[in-house]
């Protein structure tokens, strides 16, 4: 069980653009706090699931694990290596070891560029080989990834083929050039519910045969708990829970955990659905609450919940929690 | 449609020196404003030059300055346009500063400015019409790129270490390619209409060329005295080159997105 | 309230090709039941919702087969009387909030037009009224009634919808993809508001959607649609415990169930097929475990097997 990823304190502020009147009349700026002191590390072979909704800062996390993002503040220290300090050619050099899956396989395909050459790119823009060497690669992974026989598919356009094959595409463009570590965002969200199952199969094959670690960037708790091994859940920025997905969904710990998996729809009109629904909505991320980020919404709340912001706490096996009030 | 219009266009001003039944030039050929007859069958003007001949001939100006104030735009506008939108900053700012200022005057009134500042030609006039269409150029540009520039291909693009050069040429470029070609087409019938209307106001070119635009200014003077010949013919023809050029643009612009070809 | 779809055929005429986004689809609904219509992109689930209103856009058109709509005619009636129907008689609860509401007027106004364009005599203070009171029945502040759209998140968006599809009173709901572009809490309370007013008003809901976990949780019948076709009609349990045809079993399998340990999860192979150039005979076939030669030459009908009704050769 080597380590391959420590994230510590990561922190990401996106300043807010502000209208020009704004802008003379006052000199204070505000920021929407994306990520907020996040820390965790995995170990190689982990797939790690980054759960939330909207304004968690999953899927920036994902981002500035990759370093497409750059942090406000925080260390990211992968295979041993600092990325703190890394930019340019550098940096530029170091991607070919951590690739990025995207959400939405259309857009994520230039309309004009063939699907061959899509992938290709992600070779011939790191100078990876000779161009036949390439040529011949991207054979090999376009049928690795299902796309068979790589004839029919590598002078398509990418609407010339379904929802699933694009995606398919998008995966073999983040592994064509080896890289260790991917991070998947959403990965599965926009493909038809009857072929997602085959693409997440896909994912964990490609993982034993490349010896890869995910990040796998979701709001499906379903899925989420189908295919990772462990799982965080994320809220306004900030990790409520943390650990092996067997303890965050078999027994989960924070209100909010509690409340998300009350909340998914259960394929099985028998279920009976407790549902604990938190009051109001997710606050904006400009101006989170003070003390614990959920706390307005939480059944459970304390005073001490309103002061001061709970730490992840060890509740046990590598299952982590932070709030003042989670039930044994 | 459009293609067939044009092309018609095209093929009689280059045969025009074998079709044109006198010589356009040469004055005097006929009597002087004689309405269309068999003899002269659009007629003659003040010149007693034929128009038949002179409608013929006038296009190759026409053609002439469209083209090189195209090409012009297209040398100019497009590369300023790509590189400043997607750069960014201050780049950006001042380029969309220039390029909106000369957007604000009235097209035709800067070109008259222009036109009369370089003096008679057609390289001279192409360029004072370039200069006028080339915000229309770059704005397009610059909004097609701003778009695309936040989208997923592009991030992607990133992520696979591509560098600027590259994203710009080979993931930005074919994507405007159409909204360019679409632009370049209106932008050429545009181009037409002004040149006309420059030499309609006495500028751009020696008064013995044969071209559209200086009938069309004669014509207009000639109309009181009943000559409507001298304008009619020469103010369809303009039309009609300008009608051809857009319907081509619109045609090109349905061909070359790729979604439209399956 | 009744609503009965008798073999309706919706095709879209492009240059292309001629293409059939409903093929013969028949449909009874009764009084203050709840229909989940499931199905994945190009089922022509949508289709089929907007048809019941006549609110297919062009190119697409009504070709054959008959709606009767408490009595109207849909297909033939003058654009009066299915204009009156819009609102009054049927809601509809369009698929994207962010897009759906006029960014430049506030709720009220929405409310208002909506109300006094089918009931004139209405006065603007009433309607306004009556459109805080169906707010502060989804659980929103009266005052919100002077908001602007894009003040509201996009829960609170889906919920004025809601709202809106409800102002005239109408005895029938139609709920297209209510949940989809929501977080997952928020797709809870929706949920819950739906049951709630299943409860409260004797609604009878059409719900269309991809997501079988809000078809389980909230649907009296089941209709799945792929292709354009009708695979199967059934009740909900039945449907989920015995279902009949080789895609709705399919689908199934292929969706995650969190209390469930270990599971399993299938797919199906391929991609729905080019409704432009269709394969011949039943249209699951090439991707259906259980074909036969029958099912690559004809079509098969929506035929009567126990309880419930399935398209497919097995069966008949």
């Amino acid at each position: 069980m080597e380590n391959i990823l420590t994230v510590t304190n990561l922190t990401k502020y996106f300043p807010v653009e502000k209208g020009f009147l704004d802008r003379l009349l006052t000199s204070q700026k505000r920021f929407v706090h994306a990520v907020d002191d996040v820390s965790f590390s995995m170990n190689r072979g982990d797939i790690l699931g980054l759960v939330g909704e909207s304004g968690s800062g999953k899927s920036t996390t994902g981002r500035l694990c990759l370093k497409m993002i750059e942090p406000t503040s925080g260390k990211i220290i992968f295979n041993g290596i600092d990325l703190s300090g890394m930019g340019g050619e550098e940096l530029k050099r170091f991607r070919r070891n951590m690739q990025l899956i995207f959400q939405d396989p259309t857009a994520s395909l230039c309309p004009r560029i063939k699907v061959g050459d899509a992938v290709r790119h992600a070779l011939s823009f790191q100078g990876i080989g000779t161009p036949s060497e390439q040529i011949e690669r991207t054979r090999e992974m376009l049928e690795r990834v299902g796309l068979k026989p790589w004839s029919n598919f590598y002078d398509r356009y990418p609407h010339q083929l379904s929802g699933g094959q694009r995606q398919r595409v998008g995966i073999a463009r983040a592994l064509v050039s080896n890289p260790k570590f991917v991070v998947a965002d959403e990965p599965i969200a926009m493909v038809d519910v009857s072929v997602r199952a085959q693409i997440l199969e896909l994912m964990i094959e490609l993982k034993k045969e490349f010896d890869l670690t995910y990040i796998f960037v979701t709001h499906d708790l379903a899925m989420a708990n189908y295919i990772c091994t462990t799982i965080a859940i994320m809220y306004l920025g900030k990790i409520v829970e943390i650990g092996p997905k067997e303890k965050v969904f078999g027994s989960p710990l924070h209100p909010y955990t509690l409340a998300l998996m009350s909340s998914i729809p259960i394929p099985d009109p028998r279920a009976k659905i407790d549902r604990i629904i938190p009051k109001g909505e997710i606050p904006s991320p400009i101006n989170p609450p003070k003390g614990c980020r959920f706390h307005p919404r939480c059944p459970f709340s304390k005073a001490a919940c309103s002061e001061r912001q709970p730490e992840l706490v060890d509740a046990g096996e590598g299952h982590f929690v932070s709030c003042f009030s989670s039930r044994e | 449609m459009g293609i067939a219009i044009v092309v018609v266009l095209g093929i009689m001003t280059i045969f025009s020196p074998w079709i044109s039944p006198y010589n356009p030039i040469a004055i005097n050929v006929g009597p002087i404003l004689s309405p269309p007859s068999s003899q002269y069958p659009l007629g003659t003007n003040h010149l007693g030059q034929d128009m038949l001949s002179r409608v013929c001939s006038g296009g190759s100006i026409m053609f002439q300055v469209a083209i090189l104030s195209t090409v012009v735009c297209l040398i100019v506008g497009v590369p300023i346009g790509l590189f400043a939108s997607f750069t960014g900053g201050y780049t950006d700012k001042i380029a969309s500063l220039v390029m909106d200022s000369i957007y604000a005057f009235p097209g035709l009134v800067l070109a008259i400015a222009i036109a009369a500042m370089l003096g008679p030609g057609v390289l001279n006039m192409a360029l004072s019409i370039a200069v006028v269409y080339v915000p229309s150029y770059f704005r397009m540009i610059r909004s097609q790129v701003l778009t695309i520039k936040e989208l997923p291909y592009i991030e992607a693009a990133n992520m696979m270490g591509a560098n600027k050069r590259t994203t710009l040429l080979r993931y930005i470029l074919p994507n405007v390619l159409p909204s360019i070609v679409a632009v370049a087409t209106i932008n050429f019938a545009d181009a037409i209409l002004t040149a006309a209307g420059l030499t309609f106001v006495g500028l751009g070119l020696p008064v013995s060329t044969p071209d559209w635009g200086w009938d069309l200014t004669y014509g207009r003077r000639l109309l009181t005295s009943g000559a409507w010949w001298v304008i009619t013919f020469p103010g369809i023809m303009v039309v009609l080159l300008a009608l051809g050029f857009t319907l081509i643009g619109e045609g090109l612009s349905e061909l070359t997105n790729p979604r439209l070809q399956k | 309230m009744s609503l009965d779809i008798d073999s309706l055929t919706v095709e879209y005429h492009t240059l292309a090709a001629k293409v059939k986004a409903v093929d013969r689809v028949s449909l009874s609904v009764k009084k203050g039941e709840t229909i989940g219509l499931v199905g994945e992109s190009g089922c022509g689930k949508s289709t089929l919702g907007l048809s019941i209103l006549r609110l297919v856009p062009p190119p697409g058109k009504i070709s054959s087969g008959k709606i009767i709509l408490n009595g109207i005619d849909v297909v033939n009636c003058p654009e009066s009387e299915i204009r009156r129907a819009r609102g009054k008689l049927v809601g509809y609860i369009f698929q994207d909030p962010m897009t759906s509401l006029n960014p430049v007027k506030k709720i009220g106004a929405h409310f208002v037009e909506m109300i006094r364009t089918h009931e004139p005599k209405v006065t603007r203070e009433d309607a306004l009224r009556r459109g805080q009171d169906i707010l502060e029945q989804l659980g929103i502040l009266p005052e919100r009634i002077d908001d602007f759209p894009h003040q509201f998140s996009g829960g609170m968006r889906q919920r004025v919808m809601i709202g809106l599809a409800l102002a005239l009173n109408p005895s029938l709901v139609i709920a297209d993809e209510p949940t989809t572009s929501l977080d997952v809490i928020v797709e809870a309370q929706i949920v819950e508001i739906l049951k709630h007013l299943k409860e409260s008003l004797k609604l009878t809901l059409i719900l269309i959607t991809h997501n079988i976990g809000i078809v389980a949780e909230t649907a009296d019948r089941v209709a799945v649609m792929y292709a354009g076709r009708m695979a199967e009609l059934a009740e909900t349990r039945e449907l989920f415990d015995q279902p009949l045809h080789p895609y709705t079993q399919a689908l199934l399998n292929s969706v995650p169930n969190i209390t469930k340990k270990d599971q399993v999860l299938s797919w199906i192979p391929g991609a729905p097929p080019d409704l432009a150039s269709p394969p011949s005979g039943c249209l699951f076939h090439p991707r259906c475990p259980f074909a036969f030669d029958v099912c690559r030459r004809e079509e098969p009908t929506l035929i009567q097997y126990k309880n419930s009704e399935v398209s497919c050769h097995l069966y008949g």
